[in-house]
């Protein structure tokens, strides 16, 4: 849409003649904008409450930022020991829970929105899944998606070594020794990253600093790029038909209603009903049971002794089943190499999806029993995965059935669902496609 | 005027030197900012050897000192857990300790000095985890019937016997390092230097 200045309405000393939006518009695109992303942005009629998560997306971030500014203010990355022996970070984290007037409450909410986020993300991801959102022509918005949901975990996995607990620091011993598994420039890139030859001081001041400015800046640009993409190929709805195709004499789709006020006013039902169980979750069980803040954290670093269980957050879990699921090594390099391949290739694989699938139709409402099966087998197989990845090495279903083999065929299940998507999703069976969306 | 739909050579030849010379300059600044996140000269100064007095450690008893931020076990093994290892020569998967994850002088079965004093650096050669000590037989500890005691990494689940050598199909790829140390008398250990009268 063409930026509309009126600039001709004005008198030739650029004094106002007509309103103030009027001037305002003459300098800024504020009306064009707020029409083209807003007022007469058209999206399908037929959202259902899949729709609700990228919105809350959106809302999880601006919780975080302004939780973030206002835990900055109180928390100090130094790993020094404080003249009682525990180290500064750590202690500022509890006198922040503490001592700092509601900063229990700012803390928890920069805790719980964490995993918000990785919930809200992840069912927005399987939303695209479900309706084939990636599809022509929104391979774009997918891929700045994968991009935003790596700057998340980058992000999260940094935070996440601020508290200076002992699964903050183990956690990132181990991820940052992930690097070190990459042949010939593996080890010097790892102490590059960390600073020194161990998870130290640097680490956590690089850590904090990318936490705070770095990441954030980076993920507030992709998703600007996610949502200009989006509003410039329009949404893709539940029944995967394009409403562009069928429009009025005025050029507005016919199964199309503006963004504003149609679906900001249906997102509040949505934010509502999520600051419900946020607030739920952050007054009385901002733990989480320990999949949230893990107990382990409770305790302050210690260099020389790791705990008897460690795993990360739960929404890592699935990734770091695909890490442990690999211990055979391959063409003369390490195990632990090939974990790390595993591990990174099943967040990039998700980028390729655009182009595995084949298949003729976009929503799974007309999609064939094959695609449903392997869906629902995928689903569980992450679920699985993500249990495992929570629980030690030796675990062992009802006592019995050891658990490694089981995260190994699940491992393989993963990569060849999208492997073989080109192939399943070409023979599979199809509905027909209706020419309008269905309510 | 110049015709618009011609490309003049020369000053494309200059716009690309121009463009490239500046690109120089940008990859040349960021030498300094990439290089400023390696260890600085203070990091890299503090790694000072450790000694340690080891006359009060009993046999299958460990202690554990930190060297380098590291966690470095000293553990006097019991007849009997030396007699373990030669039972596991094939379950493990550098039983000659081939690869060079201990000075030369500690290159044998034992992977020590003194056969009975192990010392090993605490972390795990997978991703860095310090593995917990299991040093009782069988499934007592949670480890199988088999177990011949040694120790397990709780994060990705490698085992290793009593002289830090890992077991075959587990994620860590090597034996656990055994740091540079001598003996400056009976029962006085200096881990990180190995030179003598140094």
């Amino acid at each position: 849409m063409a930026a509309n200045t009126n600039f001709e309405k004005y008198k030739s000393d650029g004094s106002l003649q007509g309103n103030l939006l009027e001037w305002f518009d003459a300098r800024f695109p504020a009306t064009s904008m707020w029409r083209g992303h807003l007022s007469e942005y058209y999206a399908p009629k037929n959202f259902n409450f899949w729709y609700f998560f990228g919105s809350l997306a959106m809302l999880v971030l601006v919780i975080q930022i302004v939780t973030g500014i206002f835990l900055v203010m109180h928390y100090k990355p130094d790993a020094s020991l404080n003249e009682n022996g525990i180290p500064v970070a750590f202690a500022s984290v509890e006198y922040i829970m503490r001592d700092v007037p509601w900063g229990w409450l700012i803390r928890y909410m920069h805790s719980t929105g964490a995993s918000a986020f990785f919930v809200v993300v992840y069912l927005h991801m399987f939303r695209g899944m479900l309706y084939g959102s990636y599809r022509q022509p929104r391979e774009l918005i997918w891929i700045f998606g994968t991009l935003i949901f790596l700057c998340l975990m980058a992000e999260a996995f940094m935070g996440y070594l601020l508290p200076w607990g002992q699964m903050s620091f183990w956690g990132a011993q181990v991820i940052v020794n992930l690097f070190s598994a990459i042949p010939l420039i593996g080890e010097p890139l790892s102490i590059w990253i960390r600073g020194d030859f161990v998870v130290g001081d640097a680490t956590l001041n690089r850590f904090f600093s990318f936490h705070v400015i770095a990441v954030p800046l980076v993920l507030l640009g992709l998703v600007a790029a996610h949502i200009l993409a989006l509003h410039e190929v329009g949404s893709n709805n539940p029944d995967g038909v394009e409403i562009k195709k069928r429009k009025d004499v005025h050029g507005v789709p016919l199964d199309g209603i503006p963004f504003h006020p149609y679906y900001s006013v249906k997102d509040i039902v949505g934010v509502i009903v999520f600051l419900m169980v946020f607030s739920i979750i952050v007054f009385f069980a901002p733990e989480g049971g320990g999949y949230f803040l893990e107990y382990n954290n409770f305790i302050p670093a210690d260099p020389l002794k790791t705990p008897p269980h460690i795993a990360p957050v739960w929404y890592f879990t699935p990734y770091y089943s695909l890490l442990r699921a690999m211990v055979w090594p391959l063409f003369g390099i390490d195990a632990k190499f090939w974990g790390v391949v595993l591990m990174g290739g099943g967040v990039v694989i998700l980028a390729f999806l655009p182009w595995l699938d084949r298949s003729p139709v976009k929503s799974i409402r007309y999609r064939g029993p094959i695609f449903k099966t392997l869906l629902t087998l995928f689903v569980i197989a992450f679920l699985l995965l993500g249990f495992l990845g929570t629980q030690p090495p030796s675990y062992a279903f009802f006592g019995v059935i050891p658990s490694a083999p089981v995260a190994q065929v699940l491992t393989a299940y993963y990569f060849l669902f999208f492997l073989t998507m080109p192939w399943w999703s070409k023979i599979d069976k199809y509905k027909p496609e209706p020419d309008r969306v269905t309510m | 005027m110049s015709n618009e739909s011609k490309v003049d050579g020369g000053r494309r030849r200059l716009v690309v030197a121009t463009a490239a010379v500046g690109g120089v300059g940008a990859l040349a600044a960021l030498v300094p900012f990439l290089s400023s996140m390696l260890p600085s000269e203070r990091a890299k100064a503090a790694g000072a050897p450790v000694e340690v007095e080891i006359g009060n450690l009993e046999p299958g008893q460990m202690m554990t000192v930190e060297w380098r931020g590291k966690p470095v076990w000293i553990i006097r093994r019991t007849p009997e857990m030396l007699e373990s290892l030669s039972k596991l020569a094939d379950a493990v998967a550098d039983p000659k300790s081939e690869k060079k994850m201990q000075p030369d002088y500690c290159t044998n079965e034992a992977r020590s000095i003194k056969p009975e004093v192990l010392v090993a650096v605490g972390i795990c050669t997978h991703l860095g985890c310090s593995p917990s000590s299991k040093f009782k037989k069988g499934a007592e500890e949670g480890m199988d019937a088999a177990w011949l005691g040694g120790f397990l990494c709780p994060c990705h689940g490698s085992t290793f016997d009593f002289a830090g050598r890992v077991f075959k199909s587990k994620p860590a790829p090597d034996n656990l390092e055994v740091p540079p140390h001598m003996y400056l008398s009976e029962t006085r250990i200096l881990i990180g230097e190995d030179k003598k009268g140094a």
